[in-house]
């Protein structure tokens, strides 16, 4: 197992450059808000521009814009789980997680990917009728469907309390052990990752931070 | 006053429906881009996309039907490729007529459909691509269905204004009962009679009763598609 990604970007009067290999399996980047933690992310997710940007996973470049391999958000093959979870509110669970069915063949059922994050049985609820925690294991399951070589999370934490804090980030250990997904989850606050992380990346207005 | 429908009436109302069908067929899709290119898009000459669609909204009517009839009328550019190429008359035809209301219709078509299309949360729009899908299907699966309800006000608003429209068709498609005649026009060329008031009145009612029957079909639609996302 090994990851190593660069992102090099300058958003208005912010810049951002920052380099980082490990053979961790899940990584935390940590950092104050406005460090460029969600940056990072976008910028090897695909979204907005970036001057340079290269994500290799498993010996597997995914992106490398220096040599011109700078695929679009949706052929990334990356599992995006987003702050505000972003759930499509006109569809059902299940829906939402078979969203990715037409562009993976061998995309998890909607039930596979419910019972990794404990919630078999929700495929017919709404996305309104989610608290805050399911809502977010929701999301969870949703970018695993498509079984993607790595997993972004942003600031999966913020908003739940202790208790779902906690019962999250068991969630995340077990689907690290089981699905052996890589993962880069950003946080703000470093205690989330004990149990979680191999690896944690800190963040200084945009520089890694040994 | 509660007779059966005469031939005359039978055939204007008719052909205000299918007039106003076949606008919205020939409107619908083109709405749906202009609202979504003015939603989103950000390019140059944006501003001049936008007056060109708002035109007919503050131009008179009847000036609007008069560059119809100059640019697609007979002896127009397009008319006259139209005629030769396709053996296709629009001008003095019932086409003609959907044309002229389609015109018409089509700035109160797409505002609304905008104004929805720039109320989809974009982060949305972004999850979708982070799942795999390209940009048609990001619109087709997510910005669409979310903006339904202001793609379907917008529709109503164009069927309303294209079963009503009278000036601009006059001018480019005429008064020809059976083909051009539409309920606005004929309720204009019975007041227009000597003793033409009670066919007019009849005539209104007709009109009054089609747009109460979209205006409610519409609100079921709309009702039963937020119920379903509440739900399922």
């Amino acid at each position: 197992m090994s990851l190593s990604f660069q992102v090099k970007t300058w958003r208005d009067d912010f810049n951002l450059d920052v380099a980082f290999e490990t053979e961790a399996r899940v990584v935390a980047v940590v950092g104050a808000s406005g460090a460029g933690k969600t940056t990072l992310l976008e910028g090897l997710a695909g979204f907005g521009t970036v001057e340079a940007a290269r994500l290799v996973v498993d010996g597997e470049v995914l992106v490398d814009t220096a040599s011109g391999l700078a695929p679009p958000p949706h052929r990334r093959s990356l599992g995006h789980v987003f702050q505000d979870g972003r759930l499509f509110p006109h569809l059902s669970v299940g829906a939402n997680i078979a969203f990715v069915q037409p562009y993976v063949p061998n995309a998890m059922a909607p039930a596979e990917a419910l019972r990794l994050v404990d919630l078999a049985g929700y495929e017919n609820r709404w996305p309104g009728s989610l608290s805050g925690g399911e809502a977010r294991r929701v999301a969870v399951a949703r970018a695993l469907a498509g079984r993607p070589r790595l997993l972004l999370l942003d600031e999966p934490f913020t908003g739940l309390d202790r208790r779902r804090r906690t019962n999250l980030i068991d969630h995340l250990v077990r689907l690290r052990d089981q699905t052996g997904t890589p993962m880069l989850i950003v946080s703000h606050d470093e205690r989330d990752f004990e149990d979680l992380a191999g690896a944690i990346l800190t963040i200084e207005s945009g520089r890694a931070v040994a | 006053m509660f007779e059966p429908l005469s031939p005359f009436e039978a055939d204007a109302l008719w052909l205000s429906l299918k007039v106003a069908a076949g606008s919205l067929i020939v409107t619908a899709p083109i709405a749906l881009a202009l609202a979504w290119i003015l939603a989103r898009g950000r390019f140059p000459g944006k501003w001049l996309v936008e007056v060109l669609v708002n035109l007919p909204l503050v131009l008179p009517p009847v000036v609007t039907g008069l560059f119809l009839l100059m640019v697609f009328g007979v002896r127009g550019p397009v008319g006259g490729w139209l005629r030769e190429s396709f053996g296709v008359t629009l001008a003095f035809h019932w086409t003609g007529a959907a044309l002229a209301a389609a015109v018409m219709a089509l700035p109160l078509v797409v505002r609304p459909m905008r104004l929805s299309f720039e109320a989809v949360d974009q982060r949305l729009e972004q999850a979708a691509a982070s799942l795999g899908a390209p940009p048609l299907h990001v619109f087709a699966r997510i910005s669409l269905p979310l903006a339904a309800p202001g793609i379907v006000a917008g529709l109503m608003l164009g069927f309303a204004r294209a079963f009503g429209e009278f000036g601009a068709t006059v001018t480019f498609a005429g008064s020809i009962p059976g083909e051009t005649q539409t309920l606005p026009v004929a309720i204009y060329t019975s007041l227009q009679r000597a003793n033409g008031e009670p066919a007019a009145i009849r005539l209104a009612v007709l009109s009054v009763l089609v747009s109460v029957v979209a205006l409610v079909v519409t609100e079921r639609m709309n009702s039963r598609a937020h119920q379903g996302r509440r739900q399922g």
